[in-house]
């Protein structure tokens, strides 16, 4: 373990976050100027790793028993859309099991009293009119004002992100937009229109049945080869086989990738890549789908489906074991939990199991699940986050492009940051931003552990190093600073994932265990998430004799 | 004692002068600074603070260093006659320069402030010391430091009541530095007994030099100043603070005062009568008996003193971000006299706040299909079924008076959203008014404005009205019902008006041809066309 017990030294650790060897030598050689306040956030570590290490908490005693029709294992979108499901065809006996204190997985929000903020996915585009099930749900959610007749919804416009909604911090000063537009040749704009033409094309791609190329949720995709093969090679390499070499081009790219999947376009497998790009329009030349959001990003959904699955919903209570007992196929299944308030063992009979936890968790919780369904977890690769929450006694001063929604900081690793007081119309005063940074390292679990070893001050003087960059007197305006690392944030869609056996089949239930996750789709989004949970919820309704209102065919 | 045989008691009565006009001329940069640095940071009271320790501190050291000069104290004398010229003469046009950006600007203020300090300080000691050889040393320092005081109160009561309101503080400045450059010139002539006849005419060249120049920079004073307000203004400031939200500048000339705000104006005394008759009576006048109004921006309390004139007004409501725009008629009693101090009546309550975010917080809290969300931190959501409204809290009439959209969080002020969550605070006989900059000058944004309020589902009824200081300006009427063909003031009506007829009243509705309309999207929040098209038609003036 000699390597792994290096402490990094802040420097180093700015150097790794930030990749900016210029300040190794320069500007934080003396001690950093930290926020008054702030504390280091993460998800529960010990219950996890000690269920890593094989311990064996002691059995519940025998009033700890609960006899439920559905066990729903994990609290984030995945389980409470499962929830959500189960209850609109009027299944109402389930509980949801989630390990943190907060529903939400990688869509928990925050609350200070000024404004919720988000702790992770904080945007949902708006749904195309295939996916009619999400529309109910922001329907329901008293998003849409009404449908189209192509049946896309019509967003309440409270919901659809406020203008300005993108900025980009490039040679000193903000521009409108993402692209990096200033100083651009007439080459570059060149291969942006060739590369835009190119997405048009996949956007208006039909397979013999009729199905797009790429759309989400990602089962509705083709699966003919030629668009398969994208998953074969890098998104890089996909733009250098276009002969693309435009740096602002390539920097778009990879922005994106880092943004959606927490992974350079080097590591991306081009068939995600392209995803990004193609799903997201209607049409050939249409704009991107507008983005919904709202002060606390998807922790608003969150709120919603939280709300409806009301006190089934049980935080705090880890699953420790699941018992499939498949001697017998009419004997209950047993699932075994520790509730970290009380600190007791409980145990729950249930008929049917959803785990809708990721899948590395599946073979340390589910009892003899490689032996009988011979499938591993180690294809799937997670990579870490690290989002702070950067509480602002007043704004920044601006002088050029003014403060928007999502702020991009050109020359560094980190995504910027999103202001969460813009969506609620809030333009003067003190305000919350929240800082995002995927660990686009290759090795995961090397980045995973130096993120988890390291300290709030030097995680807090990373993110304001980086702020610092855009806006000089950053340091002055801090009152707070919260750090969350998230050790397992988004499953990575690495060349060949996507089309492997590994990811089809997990998706594939072990007895009466359903298996929801956006890990499933090989691509962490709300979309996918929302997507297995529902599938997932019907296959238990058809299992138990109950009548799906619709049925999603397991691919 | 050859030498103060041809320095005669004249000369010495002159340069007593020197010294008050040197020690006038310093703290009148010492001033500059203080004000330049409150008109930009805000805080006057620490801007002056810090202005006046590095000054008193840089005196200090000047007259320290001065002891290091034992050689041609005359010559020195006017080198640091000549260099203060300079550096004071240029310090405001360099400040107003650096205005652009803050962290430049505190580095230019103090070095600039230190540096005339230092020179200032150098200057009192070496006169002193050319001086001693001719009088006695009491004598000495009683004079020259009674001129250098009496110059300061000198200067002090000049600055405020000459220099900034006639001059401004760029001209104030160069001229300064003028008297400095003269002091200097003459300096060669008074102490001509005391200089070497070496490098004289370099030294009388360099003070010709210092003074054409700061000639030069007088006569192109607007020019040179491109950035500084009071080119962009036209006139003399009178009164200037930097609020957390906004700059406010008041100028003034024979005539009357400006309001100018992040320096746009926002009315002259001269007319601004015909702006808030024509922004207030239609709307107003339509309303039987008018009992609560809401008055959105408008922190000047002009068009409250229009609405004060109806007596039915039992309660006026105004929303304006800026507590320092609201109090500002306290600090600028000009104001008060013109708004009749409305704001202090009775009848009027103030709420400092974003007008979105109260608007939106007041309007009826609503969800669709019985959702249980807390909604204090989003935007209002839904617009689903009608509850009871309790008329008790509905508006009457609303006088919408907010800056032009030239910003993103201005243009949310005049988008769907907006006007939306207004209606729900509104009674359904309502009838509101909006200002909505020129539509001669920029006729889109004028008809986004229209057509968004229409999208809304309001009639609207576009009207205009001449107002010389800003040209041909625009308004709608707009209410949930349709609105009347005819308008007619109220009966109830009290004082005179200034402008308004019953037929010029309805001559505003009628519209020349080339304020004809034209097509223009819907503004909406998540496309704020209007400021889009209000940067377009204003910018390309600019």
């Amino acid at each position: 373990m000699g390597i792994a017990e290096v402490t990094l030294t802040r420097r180093e650790l700015i150097a790794i976050l930030l990749g900016s060897p210029a300040l190794l030598t320069t500007g934080c050689s003396t001690v950093p100027h930290l926020p008054p306040a702030g504390e280091l956030l993460g998800q529960s570590l010990e219950i996890g790793h000690r269920l890593r290490d094989g311990f064996r908490w002691p059995s519940p005693d025998t009033d700890q028993w609960q006899d439920v029709g559905v066990v729903i294992v994990g609290g984030g979108v995945a389980g409470l859309s499962a929830a959500w499901r189960l209850k609109q065809n009027g299944c109402e006996d389930f509980v949801i099991l989630e390990l943190e204190s907060q529903p939400g997985g990688t869509s928990r929000s925050g609350r200070c009293e000024l404004t919720p903020y988000p702790w992770g996915a904080h945007y949902l585009p708006v749904p195309l009119p295939h996916n009619r099930d999400l529309i109910r749900l922001l329907e329901e959610m008293g998003c849409v004002e009404s449908l189209n007749p192509d049946g896309s919804p019509v967003i309440a416009e409270q919901f659809l992100c406020r203008d300005p909604d993108e900025r980009v911090f490039v040679n000193g000063q903000w521009i409108e937009g993402l692209y990096p537009s200033l100083g651009a040749s007439n080459d570059d704009f060149a291969q942006l229109a060739a590369f835009r033409q190119e997405i048009d094309r996949w956007t208006a791609w039909r397979d013999t049945a009729g199905r797009r190329a790429f759309s989400i949720p990602i089962r509705h995709s083709t699966d003919d080869a030629e668009v398969l093969e994208l998953d074969k090679l890098s998104m890089a390499e996909w733009l250098r086989q276009h002969e693309w070499t435009s740096p602002r081009l390539h920097w778009l790219v990879d922005y994106s990738c880092r943004d959606d999947y927490g992974l350079t376009a080097e590591q991306t497998s081009a068939w995600a890549g392209v995803l990004y790009f193609a799903a997201r329009l209607k049409e050939p030349g249409a704009d991107h789908q507008p983005l919904m959001t709202w002060p606390h990003g998807n922790g608003r959904i969150i709120e919603y489906l939280a709300s409806q699955a009301d006190t089934r919903l049980k935080p705090g209570i880890a699953v420790t074991r699941i018992n499939p007992s498949h001697e017998n196929p009419n004997a209950t299944l047993e699932v075994l939990a520790f509730d970290t308030a009380s600190e007791q063992p409980i145990g729950f009979h249930a008929k049917s199991v959803i785990f809708a936890a990721p899948q590395f968790l599946a073979p340390r919780l589910i009892d003899g699940f490689a032996e009988r369904t011979g499938r591993s977890a180690d294809p799937f690769e997670y990579g870490s986050w690290l989002v702070a929450n950067v509480h602002l006694r007043h704004r920044p001063r601006e002088s050029s492009f003014p403060l928007s929604w999502d702020n991009v900081i050109h020359d560094s690793r980190s995504l910027g940051y999103v202001v969460a007081t813009h969506q609620s119309g809030d333009d003067h005063g003190p305000t919350v931003l929240t800082w995002y940074h995927p660990l686009c390292d290759d090795d995961v679990k090397a980045a995973r552990q130096q993120l988890l070893k390291a300290k709030w001050s030097d995680l807090a003087d990373v993110v304001l190093t980086d702020l610092e960059h855009p806006h000089p007197e950053i340091r002055e305006l801090v009152t707070r600073l919260d750090v969350f690392r998230w050790g397992h944030a988004m499953i990575r869609p690495r060349p060949g994932f996507i089309t492997s056996r590994h990811r089809r089949d997990a998706a594939q239930p072990d007895g009466r265990i359903h298996f929801a996750n956006t890990d499933l789709s090989g691509i962490a989004l709300f979309e996918e998430a929302f997507d297995h949970g529902l599938r997932a919820a019907d296959e238990v309704l058809v299992a138990q004799n109950s009548r799906p209102s619709s049925l999603i065919p397991c691919r | 004692m050859k030498s103060a045989d041809s320095m005669n008691r004249a000369p010495l009565f002159l340069l007593y002068l020197n010294v008050l006009i040197i020690a006038s001329c310093g703290l009148v940069y010492e001033l500059l600074a203080g004000t330049l640095a409150s008109y930009l940071l805000g805080d006057s009271v620490t801007q002056f603070s810090l202005v006046i320790g590095v000054y008193l501190s840089a005196l200090g050291a000047g007259a320290w260093i001065s002891r290091f000069v034992d050689q041609r104290l005359a010559r020195c004398f006017i080198e640091v006659e000549l260099a203060v010229a300079l550096v004071g003469g240029l310090s405001a046009p360099v400040l107003f320069l650096a205005f652009s950006s803050v962290g430049a600007f505190r580095v230019v203020l103090y070095g600039i402030v230190f540096a005339i300090g230092a020179l200032v300080g150098l200057e009192l000691p070496l006169l002193m010391r050319l001086l001693k050889e001719h009088l006695d040393f009491e004598d000495l320092v009683s004079r020259v430091l009674a001129f250098d005081y009496l110059g300061a109160l000198f200067a002090s009561l000049l600055f405020p009541m000459f220099c900034v309101p006639r001059l401004g503080l760029v001209r104030t400045s160069l001229l300064c530095g003028l008297l400095n450059a003269a002091v200097g010139l003459w300096g060669t002539y008074l102490l001509r007994p005391l200089l070497s006849s070496r490098g004289l005419s370099g030294l009388r060249g360099r003070a010709c030099l210092v003074i054409g120049l700061l000639i030069v920079g007088i006569i192109k004073a607007d020019s040179l100043t491109t950035l500084a307000e009071e080119r962009v203004l036209g006139e003399p400031v009178v009164h200037a603070e930097s609020t957390p939200y906004q700059r406010i500048v008041l100028t003034q000339n024979a005539r009357g005062f400006q309001l100018h705000l992040n320096g746009h104006l926002q009315f002259n005394s001269v007319d601004e009568h015909r702006y808030h008759e024509a922004l207030v009576h239609p709307a107003l006048s339509s309303v039987k008996s008018p009992r609560r109004v809401l008055v959105l921006g408008g922190g000047d309390g002009l068009a409250v003193r229009e609405i004060l004139r109806y007596p039915s007004v039992e309660s006026i409501t105004l929303v304006d971000l800026d507590p320092g725009m609201t109090s500002l008629a306290d600090r600028f009693p000009p104001l008060a006299e013109l708004s009749r101090s409305s704001l202090k009546e009775r009848r009027v309550t103030i709420i400092n706040e974003d007008a979105f975010l109260w608007v939106g917080r007041v309007a009826r809290p609503e969800s669709s299909k019985g959702v249980e969300t807390d909604h204090s931190h989003a935007l209002p959501e839904g617009s689903g079924r009608a509850t009871q409204r309790d008329d008790a809290t509905l508006f009457d009439s609303a006088i919408i008076d907010f800056p032009d959209p030239g910003t993103f969080s201005v243009g949310k002020l005049y988008s769907t959203r907006f006007y939306r969550m207004l209606r729900e605070r509104l009674t359904g006989d309502a009838v509101i008014s909006v200002q909505c900059t020129s539509p001669l000058v920029a006729p889109q944004s004028y008809w986004c404005i229209v057509k968004t309020l229409e999208a809304v589902g309001f009639r609207v009824r576009p009207y205009h009205a001449a107002v010389p200081s800003f040209g041909e300006w625009g308004f709608v009427l707009a209410s949930p019902r349709p609105l009347p063909e005819t308008l007619s003031l109220s009966s109830e009506l009290r004082g005179p008006s200034r402008f308004l007829t019953d037929k010029i009243l309805n001559s505003l509705f009628d519209l020349p041809l080339d304020l004809a309309r034209v097509e223009a999207e819907v503004n909406r929040l998540n496309n704020q066309v209007l400021v889009h098209y209000y940067d377009q038609e204003w910018g390309s003036l600019k």
